[in-house]
């Protein structure tokens, strides 16, 4: 399960992020952070090809002592970063991917919802519980 | 919820007694504290308090809100009048006493005392808590003087001043929220401050001027009263965010006025409804919906596109964040637009919401748009079924692209109307009496030939055949040349047929056979797949993997499993091949044995000539018809390849083991290996032994000997050394290879056996075959698959 999950817009401003309720809120926004020069460094290596042929789920961006970093881009260039618990063995590739992809469903919806502005801050109640269900239930 | 009417004191109390219980003043009661003490006071059992507040909803909902303590309240007041607990019985039972709280809260009593009293300065005392609920008593609301309650005096657009004004007691009805939204405007102030869901209540607070007829409504009785209402919601001038509304208003002034009187009949209607579903729409709620929806979007089965429905529940002020929830909950198949259903239910919420309800976390059940084959709210019943699921982000299109639960439908429609995918539905289950035409259409079908190259692709290879169908069925319907129209007179089942057969044709090229085993009573069609096959495989031996030969009996089976070993044998070496090529007119003479008795008699000499000599078994004797075949077999293709002596060694020692005979055979082998060395040296030898030739051998016999050459050969060897001597005086005798009749018996049985082996040979290959057909069966239904998958998203 995710530790801490967040949506970043294509301008990288953080659409949505959400952690598990540790304390460790500040320290996972920053390795959100930080992941981001990641991900645009994974995209440019891969974007000399055509924007199609590249493959959505980044994988695995870095791994810390603690925990490792997922991300995840969509073709309009919005991030999804996850981070996990490394301790959390259990979790495959495939699963990630599954959760990416759940996100990426959840994250149509809120983009098909006219009230919704792109740009503006996730606060649809739909996507929040999806995302509180993949995350850590430790607590 | 149903309506709940209360009485003006009972108005008051329950407001007290709210305020009471609110100490917050969250407007949201907490099932604790001081509820719970009232309740207790109420000296109810406990069961009953739970039942109440089951009934209330409030655990539902979680906590006591307005109108759900108000509901609780009563039903404290039904229950302690001794009346059973149901929901009708709120508003049923008339004259119910104020509900009778026992304990030491004088405050209750005395609050209880005021309200009897209708004290106004009570009520002042807690005007700065609870402004007492609108539209009640009026002429208590003169009394107040609360700011935002003076509505009957001045149309006092104060909202802003005004705490939370409590909800109306009955849910929001039809009438209710209509005429709220008529209170709003006519307060003048299209400007609704967003200061919570206060100002929502305001206007109503101001609207009372009506009021008169609202209690009439609300306690259910004269329906003129409530028509000031209607007159009054049309009157009022478009200017708030509602007054989109209000065009229509005109137009709902007519059905307004016949649903007015139809609104007492509504409260009771509503009243006697199940309480579960506080979300259920009534009808003229409903009408009311679809003439907003029509307003938007004429078509009444076509979409409102995301942007449209966004002006149009934007102008509700309810604040973006909730219209954001409303519309996730409402866009049920995330379209980004609103279907019928869909709009109704978004404008239910909204309708809900600007009456203080909150918003569920997911879409009720009455709410839920109806979709076809999958959903059955029974529950809403006046809520047509719309057309269902549409994956496509319509832009009010009228026509929705077909979704799964209408594929359902489609797929009837398109099984009558195109005569293809009749074919495909009914192809498996009449394929058995289609079969029977496939005999007939075989000859006649004159399309087998434009089939076969194409095996899966059945459309256009169907819509040929129907072409040929239909300009057969317009030529003669008596055509003997059709015979498919002899037993059905109707174009589709000989479509069907013609398409079943295409498909079986399509199939057989596919695969290699007729898949289905419905068509394996189509000799005629498979032949002629086979002879293409056959002359396939007799042409290039080891072409694809699966031709090979139908798994159908044919009339010629054994053509075709000499066939099998023509494509062994050329496979194993070529020098088979001159035995191979034997071995065809091998087959006919079948009464050789006949024959054999003729040189039969020969062979018991040279037999005993063997035993003496080779000092074997006296099985030799019996076995000297196997030595007789041997050597005649021996002698056939020492005279085939009479150059190459080592191919004739080793096809000797092939045709030997045959027997598999161990001593006898070797012996014989040996004796045959003699003889033809005998024959290398001696020329003559060959034509006597070539007149006893009998091609005998049968086409197992080549396999068995490539098989087992390796292994006879080297036994061979060595009895080769042994007994060269005696070998020598057999080949001598061996020209004259005499067949007695025991040798018949041995011949019959020898061949008995080979054909076994063949046999066995054989079905191993089907079943390797068959296993290769599995396969590429499966390859295909998963190409299918992922055809039909992807053929879907083409559309968007």
């Amino acid at each position: 399960m995710a530790v801490c999950i967040a949506v970043i817009a294509k301008e990288n401003y953080p659409l949505y992020i959400r952690s598990a309720p540790t304390e460790n809120e500040l320290k996972f926004h920053y390795m959100v952070h930080t992941s981001l020069d990641v991900v645009d460094e994974k995209i440019s290596a891969m974007g000399k090809a055509l924007v199609d042929q590249r493959e959505l789920y980044l994988g695995l961006l870095y791994p810390t002592e603690d925990y490792k970093v997922y991300g995840y881009v969509t073709n309009s260039k919005v991030k999804f970063v996850m981070v996990v618990d490394s301790s959390n063995t259990a979790l495959r590739d495939n699963e990630i991917r599954s959760m990416f992809r759940k996100l990426h469903n959840s994250y149509t919806d809120v983009m098909c919802n006219p009230f919704y502005n792109p740009g503006d801050r996730i606060q649809s109640r739909a996507f929040d519980n999806m995302v509180m269900s993949m995350m850590v239930q430790v607590c | 919820m149903e309506g709940l009417t209360l009485s003006d004191a009972e108005q008051k109390y329950y407001s007290d007694l709210f305020s009471y219980c609110d100490i917050e003043s969250t407007k949201k009661v907490v099932v604790n504290g001081r509820v719970l003490e009232l309740f207790r006071a109420a000296q109810l059992p406990n069961d009953v308090v739970r039942q109440i507040m089951e009934l209330c909803g409030a655990t539902r909902l979680g906590y006591f809100g307005r109108s759900q303590f108000y509901i609780a309240l009563k039903l404290v007041a039904v229950a302690q009048s001794g009346f059973p607990l149901r929901v009708e019985s709120i508003n049923t039972v008339k004259d119910l006493p104020l509900p009778r709280f026992v304990a030491s809260k004088n405050e209750q009593e005395s609050r209880h005392a005021a309200s009897y009293s209708s004290d106004s300065e009570n009520q002042g005392s807690y005007s700065g808590v609870i402004p007492p609920p609108p539209g009640r008593g009026q002429v208590k609301k003169g009394s107040i003087s609360h700011d935002t309650v003076q509505p009957r005096t001045t149309a006092d657009p104060q909202e802003p001043a005004s705490p939370v004004v409590s909800p109306q007691q009955s849910p929001p009805t039809s009438p209710h929220s209509w005429r709220k939204h008529n209170r709003h405007p006519s307060g003048g102030n299209s400007e609704r401050p967003l200061a919570g869901p206060g100002p929502f209540w305001s206007p109503f607070g101001e609207a009372q001027s009506g009021s008169s007829a609202g209690d009439a409504v609300w306690s259910g009785h004269s329906p003129p009263p409530p028509q000031e209402n209607w007159v009054s919601f049309a009157d009022t001038p478009p200017t708030s965010t509602l007054l989109t509304m209000h065009p229509a208003s005109v137009q709902d002034q007519t059905t307004v006025r016949t649903v007015a009187s139809a609104t007492t009949a509504n409260e009771i209607r509503r009243q006697s409804s199940s309480y579960d579903d506080p979300w259920k729409i009534t009808d003229e709620q409903r009408q009311y919906y679809v003439n907003q929806f029509k307003t938007i979007q004429p078509d009444l089965n076509g979409f409102i596109p995301g942007s449209a429905a966004k002006e149009f529940f934007t102008k509700s002020k309810l604040p973006i964040l909730e219209l954001s929830h409303i519309w996730e909950l409402s866009d049920f198949d995330k379209d980004g637009a609103l279907t019928l259903d869909e709009f109704c239910a978004a404008f239910h919420l909204v309708v809900a919401r600007k009456n203080g309800y909150d918003l569920p976390e997911k879409l009720p059940e009455s709410l839920m748009p109806k979709l076809i084959d999958l959903e059955d709210s029974a529950d809403v019943g006046d809520q047509p079924g719309e057309v269902g699921y549409s994956g496509s982000p319509a832009e009010a299109t009228p026509s929705k692209s077909p979704s799964m639960p209408s594929l359902n439908q489609t797929w009837p429609e398109l099984n009558q109307s195109s005569e293809q995918w009749e074919t495909f539905s009914e192809r498996s289950s009449s394929s058995q009496t289609l079969t029977q035409f496939d005999s007939n259409i075989a000859p006649a079908d004159p399309d087998t030939a434009i089939v076969h190259p194409v095996p899966i692709r059945m459309t256009p290879s169907k819509i040929h055949m129907q072409e040929m169908e239909l300009k057969r069925t317009g030529s003669d319907h008596t055509n003997p040349t059709s015979p498919i129209l002899v037993k059905p007179s109707d174009l589709s089942e000989e479509n069907k047929i013609n398409s079943s057969v295409k498909f079986a044709s399509g199939n057989t090229v596919a695969d290699g056979y007729s898949s289905s085993d419905s068509f394996t009573s189509d000799p005629e069609q498979i032949g002629s797949n086979v002879t293409r096959q056959r002359s396939h495989s007799g042409t290039s031996p080891d072409n694809t993997a699966p031709p090979p030969p139908p798994p159908r009996p044919q009339p010629s089976h054994s053509r075709s499993s000499s066939l099998d070993m023509n494509r062994t044998f050329a496979v194993t070496t070529g020098q088979q091949q001159a035995g191979v090529v034997a071995h065809p007119p091998a087959v006919p003479p079948r009464p050789q044995p006949s024959q054999a008795p003729g040189p039969a008699p020969h062979r018991p000499v040279d037999a005993d000539g063997l035993i003496t000599h080779t000092s074997t078994s006296p099985q030799q004797i019996p076995e000297q018809p196997n030595f007789a075949d041997f050597s005649q077999f021996e002698v056939f293709a020492a005279s085939n390849v009479n150059e190459e002596q080592g191919d004739e060694a080793e096809k000797h020692a092939e045709v030997l083991p045959v027997e598999k005979a161990s001593d006898p055979a070797s012996s014989l082998r040996v004796a045959k290996t003699d003889s033809k060395i005998e024959e290398k040296t001696a020329t003559s030898a060959p034509a006597n032994v070539s007149k006893g030739t009998t091609p005998l051998a049968p086409p197992p016999k080549p396999v068995r000997r490539r098989l087992k050459s390796e292994d006879e050969l080297r036994p061979e060897v060595d009895e080769h050394t042994q007994k060269t001597g005696v070998l020598a005086a057999v080949l001598a005798s061996q020209p004259s290879i005499p067949r007695s009749i025991g040798k018949d018996k041995k011949a019959i049985q020898a061949s008995i056996r080979r054909n076994k082996e063949t046999n066995t040979v054989l079905a191993r290959l089907n079943s390797e075959l068959q296993q290769q057909l599995k396969d590429v069966l499966e390859e295909r239904i998963s190409l299918e698959v992922q055809l039909e998958q992807l053929r879907p998203f083409s559309h968007l």
